[in-house]
């Protein structure tokens, strides 16, 4: 028996990697017309890379993309949007200087480089105005809107394809319940018109309410696919969080409650991103910082840095109030603040200088030091085995892993009494990892303070004696001991708790 | 309307400096707002406008284009030898020296799209190319140009320079109508966020490549109407405008990174930049301290342009 019918899109044996990386691993996946598809997964399961593939960012490195049963090379979005797949991106597409109009047109079925007519946009409109936008100007400029107002722009841009198969990757995420139910009912819409209907979100409730299929991903696979409905949150959160690799990460040491006090935040606040936001770091204690990407706190670890302006709140250092106005500031002996950056790449490193030049950045300003002395950072680099053909040669020479090795060294040689780390595992294999992880460790044990940052709840757990999860700007949860389970890391994260109630009232 | 001024208002405070320079200027000019003084100005402004159009396009789309003033300088040459005779055989001139300005263009796009070499070492290396090829035409500075055609393109027309004209032809005729197909909205995708544009289906590589070749059509545009300014060819004219046509579009508010800006504010930055000039010229300022002046204002101006830095609350935003 075969079905009639081929599916409207069918992927075979995908596989994704960049450099060592494994993004995706053979992956087969398939989307029916007349169905709203959920794609689940924690960071870095490969949900992203799958959705560019599909939308012709990305070429996969291996498999077959096929759709109504032919096969197809997606080259260009350009080819990807011809044959009506469409897909809203989490990183938005719009042009920050053109206004709505200019943007809607620009994305309009048929426009070429020729004169722009303007059929499309009543539909455009007609969009907006269901989807509760219609205060957003056609003449505003995309840089003056709001992030909501900007999703709901990219939902009428995308509506506005006609699609067959509509990706709404985090589409969402921006919008206010109302709106997202608007949304809701506009996709349903769409779907029983035959169109496909890609969803992904982190939040469950969302999924609930719209998915008719849910698959898993984890790990650049995919684990699970099923109706809707036939596993409850429990069951999916076990699926998406798989086995446990505990014996990555070394042995927690007990943290006595009477250690000084080495860094203490009262009431930290920043724009709108950044509220109220109090914590403390004992000597020896590290503290995790755990939430979705951008819910403040990056930009929390960035004003505690120097980088930011205009902060409020309280900061003290071994029970000392300092303002700290600048890096230059917050490196000094007195304070002693070391922080290792999420971009590596950008912000961590001069990628054209060589690896000895770049180790030397940090401590060249610190009066009480002398950059050029190899015995700095030589013990910092044997610990963490860095592999190099020589340290002359730029840094931009070495794999990611190793990288991430110089950034370290480079904050150890000061010797900081307190280290702050931007997600610094992130895109890292897993030996690396480790060494990571063990250092870490082991400056707490001498007493180093140490705040991590990290989208890997794993790490939340296995390495934090303590984890606040940010949600919108705000500490959520401040869990320690035994309350460190994923389940309740991911349940804060998406701040179900809250949103529980939110539904009730 | 005052909402139309705020999002255009680096075209508005453009206008705005030009209206009050250009009164100053005809106020203190000796003759007075004549046709005759008119006409020298827009002649002047025209040809640094139409350099600084070619610069516009460059730039836009993130860009540079340091061979602006080399394609004048070449098409210029070309132009010596071609614009005098027969009516037919002037007309096909005129046609292949603008033909010529736009082939430079492509060719800077092709290296620059495919070669994937920053604009700014591309552009360097051809404008020393073109500015040779020039001086193979033109050793020296000579050649005719038909004086009938000549004075027709810069003399006045019921008394309103045909300058002027031909300026407002060039925005009414070619910009607005341009901005409202998908090159002209794709050369703003693609110097705001090329990944949005990308993203959006947009063919970023065609754009970049048309979006050079204008600027070689109106270089070769900018270098025609000199030749019928000056009558002769010369090789030597590519530094001074490929500096001021760069200075020209900052003054008219297209900003360096890209995306931002218009073809009239380029117009209008160029028209500002020649007024200055015209004015160091009869204030009495000594000649070699006129450089010094028109630095300083451009600096000011630039400076006004970029205030809105200091507004940013992200440290690292500064960089960016």
């Amino acid at each position: 028996m075969f079905d009639t019918k081929p599916p409207l899109l069918e992927m075979q044996g995908i596989s994704m990697h960049f450099g060592p990386t494994k993004a995706l691993d053979s992956v087969d996946f398939t989307c029916e017309p007349g169905e709203v598809h959920a794609v689940l997964g924690e960071n870095g399961a490969g949900k992203s890379t799958l959705m560019k593939l599909i939308a012709g960012v990305l070429q996969p490195n291996h498999g077959v993309l096929r759709v109504d049963g032919k096969e197809v090379s997606l080259g260009s979005p350009k080819a990807a949007l011809r044959l009506g797949l469409v897909c809203m991106f989490q990183e938005l597409s719009l042009v920050p200087d053109l206004t709505v109009r200019e943007n809607l047109l620009l994305g309009a079925p048929g426009a070429g480089l020729g004169w722009l007519n303007s059929e499309g946009l009543s539909k455009a409109q007609e969009v907006l105005n269901r989807i509760g936008g219609e205060n957003i100007k056609m003449a505003a400029r995309v840089a003056d809107l709001t992030l909501p107002q900007r999703q709901q722009v990219e939902i009428a841009k995308a509506i506005m394809k006609k699609p067959r198969l509509l990706i709404l990757d985090e589409a969402t995420s921006a919008l206010n319940a109302s709106v997202v139910e608007k949304v809701f009912e506009l996709v349903r819409e769409e779907r029983d018109a035959g169109t496909a209907v890609l969803f992904i979100s982190h939040r469950f409730h969302e999924i609930e309410a719209l998915a008719d299929r849910v698959s898993i991903f984890r790990n650049g696979q995919r684990v699970a696919t099923f109706m809707n409905g036939e596993h409850d949150y429990g069951e999916i959160i076990d699926l998406m969080v798989g086995q446990k690799i505990e014996e990555l990460f070394p042995q927690k040491m007990p943290v006595l409650n009477d250690a000084e006090v080495v860094l203490e935040v009262l009431n930290f606040s920043w724009d709108t991103q950044v509220k109220d936001v109090s914590l403390s770091v004992r000597r020896g204690q590290i503290v995790g910082l755990g939430g979705l990407d951008g819910q403040g706190q990056a930009a929390f670890l960035m004003g505690l840095f120097g980088l930011l302006r205009k902060t409020d709140g309280m900061t003290s250092i071994a029970g000392t109030r300092i303002e700290i106005a600048s890096p230059k500031a917050a490196k000094h002996q007195n304070v002693a603040l070391a922080f290792i950056p999420e971009d590596r790449k950008t912000e961590g490193l001069i990628l054209d200088q060589s690896i000895q030049e770049n180790l030397e950045l940090a401590a060249l300003g610190r009066s009480d030091l002398d950059a050029g002395d190899a015995a700095l950072y030589a013990s910092s680099l044997e610990q963490l085995a860095l592999k190099h053909g020589g340290f002359g040669l730029p840094v931009s020479s070495l794999s990611g892993g190793n990288q991430q090795k110089v950034v370290l060294s480079k904050w150890l040689a000061l010797k900081p009494r307190c280290l702050l780390l931007a997600d610094p595992t992130r895109g890292i294999d897993v030996k690396t990892k480790t060494q990571i992880y063990a250092i870490l460790r082991q400056l707490a044990d001498q007493g180093t303070a140490i705040v991590l940052l990290s989208t890997d709840y794993e790490e939340l757990i296995q390495l934090c004696d303590e984890t606040h999860v940010f949600f919108d700007g705000a500490v959520v949860a401040s869990l320690s001991g035994d309350e460190l389970t994923p389940q309740n890391i991911i349940a804060a994260t998406l701040n179900m708790s809250a949103q529980v109630e939110a539904d009730r009232a | 309307m005052l909402n139309y001024m705020r999002s255009n208002r680096r075209e508005v405070i453009a206008g705005f400096v030009l209206v009050t320079l250009l009164a100053t200027y005809l106020g203190t000019h000796p003759r007075g707002a004549s046709t005759y003084v008119m006409t020298i100005w827009a002649n002047q402004c025209l040809i640094l406008g139409l350099a600084a159009c070619a610069q516009f396009f460059a730039v836009v789309v993130r860009g540079i284009d340091l061979s602006v003033g080399a394609v004048m300088a070449l098409t210029n040459c070309i132009a010596s030898y071609l614009l005098d005779g027969s009516a037919l055989g002037i007309a096909f001139g005129m046609v292949a020296v603008v033909a010529a300005g736009a082939f430079c263009g492509l060719v800077n796009g092709l290296i620059i799209v495919f070669g994937r070499i920053q604009p700014i070492v591309v552009t360097l290396a051809t404008a020393s190319i073109f500015v040779g090829l020039a001086l193979l035409l033109r050793p020296t500075p000579g050649g005719a140009v038909n004086y009938d055609l000549a004075d027709a393109m810069t003399l006045d027309l019921l008394g309103i320079p045909t300058a002027l004209i031909l300026t407002t032809i060039a925005v009414v005729g070619f910009w607005l109508p341009f901005r409202r197909t998908g090159l002209g909205l794709g050369l703003y995708a693609l110097g705001s966020s090329e990944q949005a544009a990308f993203q959006s289906g947009i063919d970023t590589r065609f754009i970049r490549l048309a979006a050079f070749t204008l600027a070689g059509l109106f270089g070769g545009l900018a270098g025609l109407f000199y030749s019928f300014v000056t009558t002769t060819g010369d090789a030597g004219i590519a530094a001074g405008f490929t500096l001021n046509s760069i200075a020209a579009v900052v003054l008219g508010g297209v900003l360096l990174r890209g995306g931002v800006g218009t073809l009239v504010g380029a117009l209008a930055g160029a028209f500002i930049l020649k007024t200055i000039a015209s004015l160091m010229f009869f204030s009495g300022i000594p000649s070699l301290a006129q450089p010094l002046f028109e630095g300083l204002i451009l600096a000011a101006a630039i400076a006004i342009g970029s205030a809105d830095i200091l507004r940013a609350r992200n440290k690292l935003e500064v960089f960016g």
